[in-house]
Formats: C-alpha cells, structure tokens, sequence
C-alpha cells in the first residue's frame, strides 16, 4: 500500500498546507491568499464550511483574491504542484499520497466538507510533511485534525484569535493542542513563505 | 497457486520509508491496515485492498473507536474469531450515505439530454451499480414515469451487500427527510409533488410499489464480479470515489463492456473520466453534470 518514493539527498521539509475555516473565512481566506506570491510552490488544500447548495462563487472570489491557481478539487486529482484546492460542497475532502479524493460519508459535526477529516487524512498519509493552518469559526471543527498532525510530526499554525471575525474555532484548538505558532493573517502567509523552503531532516 | 515472494522486512527502501517520518506510527499502522485487509479477504472473501486508503482508513479508525479497541492489531484478532465482530466490521466499512435527488440538477439534465434518446429505444435497460439502500433508485423510477417510459424501461440495482438491498426492495426511507427530498425534485425537474409517490407509515415514507415493478435488485460487486448484461444506461454516482485508481479503471472496463453503442454513463458530479484509461472512449454529453456517451 505504501507508494511514494523513496526521496534522496535534500529534499523540502513539507510536502503541502491544509488550511481549515468557518465562520468569516471568506474574507480570512481572500487575505491571506492574497499575501502568497504567484511563485509559492506548497499545493494548498482548504475546507470552508459551506451549505450542500452552494455555487462556485467561493471559488470564483478567492481566484479573484490570489494569483496561485485555484479550483475546486476532483476526486483522484493528482496533486501536482501548486494551486488552491478547495473542498467542493456536500463532499468531504481528503488527501492521498499522491492525489485528493472525495467522500460522500456522514457529515461530521454537522459539516461536510470537515476540517478535521481533511486534516486526519493529510496527517496520515503525509505525516510530518505536513503544515497545518487554522483560521477563524464559531465551532470545534479542525481541533481534532490539528492534534492529529501534530502527533505525527506536522507543523501547526493558529490563527491569533483576537485577530479573528470569529475567535472560537482558533481558542478551542489552542486549549487542546500545542500550536507552532500563533499569528495574524499577514504573519500566517509569511510563516508559510518560510515553511516551504525548510529542508527535510534526513 | 502462485506465492508472493516475501519482502524482505529491513529492505533499503523500507528503511528508507520509514526515514520519511519522524514518527514511525504511520508506518506500522500502514502494515496493520495491510494486514487486516487480507485478513478480511482471505477469511471472508470480501475485497477492500484496492479501496481508497484515505476514506477507509478512516472508516476503520472510528470503528476502532466504537469497538473501544486501541490498535488494528487487536481487530484482527478480534474478527478472524467473532463472526460477529467481522459482520459489524463490515457494516461500518461499506458506505450507504446516499438521498434521493441528490445533486437536483444531474436530475434536470438527465431529463432533457438523456430522456430524449432514451424514446428513440423500444427498450430502455438501465444499470444502477452501488444503489445501496435503494433512494437513487426510486428516484430514476419516478423521473421515468413523469416521462412516460416507465412501461420500456427495466433497471438493474446492484450493491455487494444484502442487506441494504433488503431495505431497499422494501422502498421505505425515512419520513424526516422528505422535507430535502421534496425541495430536490422540484429543483430536478419532478412534474408532481413528491408526496403522490409515498404513503406515511410511522417514521417511514413507503413508496408506490409500481415503482419498483420494473427493477431488479441484486448483488453484484464490482470489483470482484464481472459484466452481466448489456445496458443503455449505467449509473454510478459517488462510488467510484471510494475505489482507488486501479479499481477504478477496472470497474470503468467493466461499465465500458457493458454498454451498447452510444450507451450513457452517469457519474457524480466531482468524478471524471480524466485521469482513467477510458478518457478517449467516451465523450460528454453534459461536462457539467458527468454524463458521458460512449464512443463508436
């Protein structure tokens, strides 16, 4: 089952960024997209909670906020690269080794797409090659998720939540798991800036 | 009988793998996972090892949660001497999540591109493959009344498990969710109310057992049985997701034999055939609602 390649010499630290809102996320994430340059090279997955009827205009306003590519994810998409990917309505979104897929399991927490069962399989099948980034919301979705790739070697980034439209999610996760850091939108885009050019420890 | 060689356990390229995490738990549990897959296999006969590891892997940590069992390990030892635990085990792998007039708009397109030439056929056969407990089903069944080809068309509703089938011959689903039935077939197209086709009973709402006079509900696993019949239509949403990209590839060979020519494949709406070794036989009737025609 285990399929990826065996990585040789240097080799970059993490593999990808999975990023995980609700409440006020629209405009979280149109920020902090918009402060990555054209040139960032992490593939960014994200799950905003949103209702099974919504349209594409999610993605349509954050293509508008980034110069990254963005659209939403396709079942067994490889992931190649950079680009936002964005957790399509009425599924969940989870990361394979080598590509995204899809499930139409039970909502969780009342959510689907789920934070946390984007970011559990992100920790699973790319362990510490993970970063892990969560930003404003009114609930406890992403806690789990986050402890889990922090137990697995992941680096993990809060949002600060006095900075945040909605301080819950962030506060609820800095009660149960140890953040790496702890910043503001701006400082978040710079942190991941830095972050993708770590070298892997052999 | 062929015999796999055996890895060696300290090979460079396991080392190797195993170098990639800091933490090693993935590593064994990946083995675990492995194990209990041809544990499942060889003791059952069921398949899972080429389902995408992603979604089971987490269908297996929650069953892990409900048995109140710490490791893998201590399942398999649980299932390959408690016929009981295999069958719970079972249950809560195999995914029925499903509604009827899910993605209302596929429902709207399949009225005014696929109905169309499916009159221009005496005899309409439709393959349903992962129906599950059956919502789907109904569904198709109502659309091809309120278009008047209900008397030419036979559908096929096939899932490897038996037990949904039951239910869903039985054509009863939860009276709580007829509200979100009822809101997607106006948005797909239905020409009543949603209410005309059942009665309520209890918490249930049974449907008119006309609806089921011209389906066939039977196992079949896709990717352990082969192609039984040929078909104009083949419905599969939302089931291939849950297979990996090779059995992915082998159940599109098997809906591609399956098919007459100009046959109509329907997926869900976030599947495609891009990334499959069947892109070029088919083409899209609608891009956006995954309806394809075969080619030739």
């Amino acid at each position: 089952m285990t399929r990826f390649e065996t990585p040789e010499g240097v080799k970059a630290r993490y593999d990808v960024v999975v990023v995980g809102t609700s409440t006020g996320g629209l405009h979280a994430l149109t920020r902090l997209l918009g402060a990555l340059p054209a040139t960032y090279r992490l593939p960014i997955l994200i799950v905003q909670h949103r209702s099974k009827d919504s349209d594409e205009r999610l993605s349509g306003l954050l293509r508008g906020a980034s110069q990254l590519p963005v659209s939403e994810a396709e079942d067994k998409e490889p992931l190649r690269g950079p680009g936002v990917y964005l957790g399509p309505p009425d599924y969940h979104l989870l990361l394979e080794l080598e590509s995204m897929a899809l499930s139409t399991e039970e909502p969780v927490a009342y959510s689907r797409p789920s934070i946390d069962v984007l970011f559990e399989s992100a920790a699973y099948s790319h362990g510490s090659a993970v970063i892990g980034v969560l930003l404003t919301g009114a609930n406890q979705d992403g806690t789990r998720g986050l402890q889990e790739i922090k137990q697995r070697g992941g680096y993990v980034i809060v949002q600060d939540p006095t900075s945040a439209e909605s301080g819950f999610m962030p506060k609820n996760a800095m009660k149960n798991v140890v953040a790496d850091r702890v910043l503001d939108l701006e400082q978040i885009a710079t942190e991941l800036v830095v972050r993708a050019s770590d070298a892997r420890v052999a | 009988m062929v015999v796999p060689p055996i890895p060696d356990l300290v090979d460079p390229a396991s080392q190797a793998r195993a170098r990639r995490f800091t933490s090693s738990t993935s590593e064994l549990e990946r083995l675990e996972m492995e194990l209990l897959l041809l544990a499942i296999y060889r003791h059952h006969g069921f398949d899972f090892r080429a389902y995408a590891p992603a979604s089971l892997h987490r269908r297996i940590r929650r069953h892990l949660e409900n048995a109140r069992l710490s490791t893998i390990s201590g399942l398999i030892e649980l299932i390959l001497h408690d016929p009981s635990a295999l069958q719970r085990l079972l249950h809560d792998l195999s995914v029925n999540v499903t509604a009827m007039f899910r993605d209302p708009s596929f429902f709207l397109e399949f009225r005014t591109t696929v109905v169309p030439l499916l009159r221009t056929y005496p005899t309409v056969r439709i393959w349903h493959a992962g129906c599950s407990t059956g919502e789907e089903v109904y569904a198709m069944s109502i659309l091809l009344e309120e278009e008047g080809l209900s008397e030419r068309c036979r559908i096929y509703a096939t899932d490897m498990d038996s037990t949904v089938l039951d239910q869903a011959r039985q054509g009863i689903f939860p009276l709580s969710r007829m509200k979100e039935y009822t809101g997607n077939y106006f948005l797909g197209g239905g020409k009543r109310s949603l209410s005309d086709y059942f009665t309520a009973k209890y918490d249930g709402a049974l449907f008119a057992p006309r609806l089921a006079k011209n389906v066939l509900f039977t196992q079949h696993n896709l990717a352990m049985d082969r192609s039984f019949s040929e078909f104009n239509v083949i419905v599969c949403r939302n089931v291939l997701i849950y297979f990996d990209r090779s059995l992915k590839d082998h159940a599109l060979g098997l809906f591609s034999e399956s098919l007459g020519t100009l046959g109509v494949l329907c997926l869900g709406r976030k599947e495609s055939l891009r990334f499959t070794a069947f892109e070029q036989d088919f083409s899209a009737l609608s891009a956006r609602e995954r309806i394809f025609r075969r080619n030739k």
